[in-house]
């Protein structure tokens, strides 16, 4: 595979004015190298969910991004609380987001869907209690 | 139809119109942010009556044209300077969400 750009976020927890901003800087990114339009918008998609769900839920979190030639690789990686159901959360409507959370607009439990949705693959490691390791592949 | 002849044709207020060239094209109403983020298309006009910061990062990644704000919400002076910051436009109307959608269906 030829050369690889890396890029490696904070991101913030419980930090709602500035959440969002690894992804629009992604998004800056990749409008620079040229990407297409409906590609940067579903890597920026798939990055959104996944850095919002890292406030909401885990206190925040590390995303780490990698350019490749055919595709990017998004692995978000934090020490929240992990995913007891995986398979339940995957479902669409279904959040366990605080109602403080809810009134921003955020916990429509669509957030994983999103990402599963806009991503070509996506794996989910959680333990209960040591956090979640999140890996999406979105073709170019 | 640019963001500024949009802002003129249906007498909305210009909150913040860093970026009044924008093409508009259609609209999507919404206040979910993911449901935003996953349907609304770009250079659509995004009518919301959600008004705190998160708005700046959803306009800026779903591509939309401007943020609609219906109902007459404001914002905050800080969101203000993020969305001239991002080159986010910011209209706003007295109108309820449903009558600005009415207004405006089939002309953009």
């Amino acid at each position: 595979m030829s050369e690889r750009l890396n890029f490696r976020f904070e991101v913030a927890g419980d930090d709602f004015t500035s959440a969002g901003q690894a992804s629009v800087q992604v998004k800056k990114i990749l409008r620079q190298l040229g990407m297409e339009t409906d590609f940067i918008k579903r890597v920026s998609i798939a990055m959104y969910e996944g850095e919002i769900n890292m406030v909401i839920h885990a206190g925040g979190g590390v995303a780490e991004v990698n350019v490749c030639e055919d595709h990017v690789e998004i692995i978000l990686e934090d020490h929240g609380p992990g995913i007891a159901d995986i398979e339940k959360a995957m479902q669409a409507g279904y959040s366990t987001a605080p109602d403080s959370v809810r009134s921003l607009g955020f916990g429509a439990g669509m957030g994983l869907p999103n990402m599963k949705k806009n991503s070509d693959s996506m794996d989910i490691s959680s333990v209960v209690g040591e956090g979640t390791r999140i890996v999406m592949r979105v073709n170019i | 139809m640019t963001v500024e002849s949009f802002q003129n044709r249906f007498g909305l207020r210009a909150v913040c119109m860093p970026s009044p060239d924008k093409r508009v094209s259609g609209a999507y109403v919404g206040d979910l942010l993911s449901w935003v983020m996953g349907r609304a298309e770009a250079e659509n006009v995004w009518i919301t009556i959600m008004s705190n910061a998160n708005i700046i990062a959803v306009a800026t990644l779903a591509d939309v044209s401007c943020v609609l704000l219906a109902e007459g919400v404001s914002l905050d002076a800080d969101t203000v300077a993020l969305a001239a910051e991002k080159g986010v436009n910011i209209l706003s109307t007295e109108l309820p969400a449903y009558e600005i959608a009415g207004r405006i269906y089939g002309n953009v």
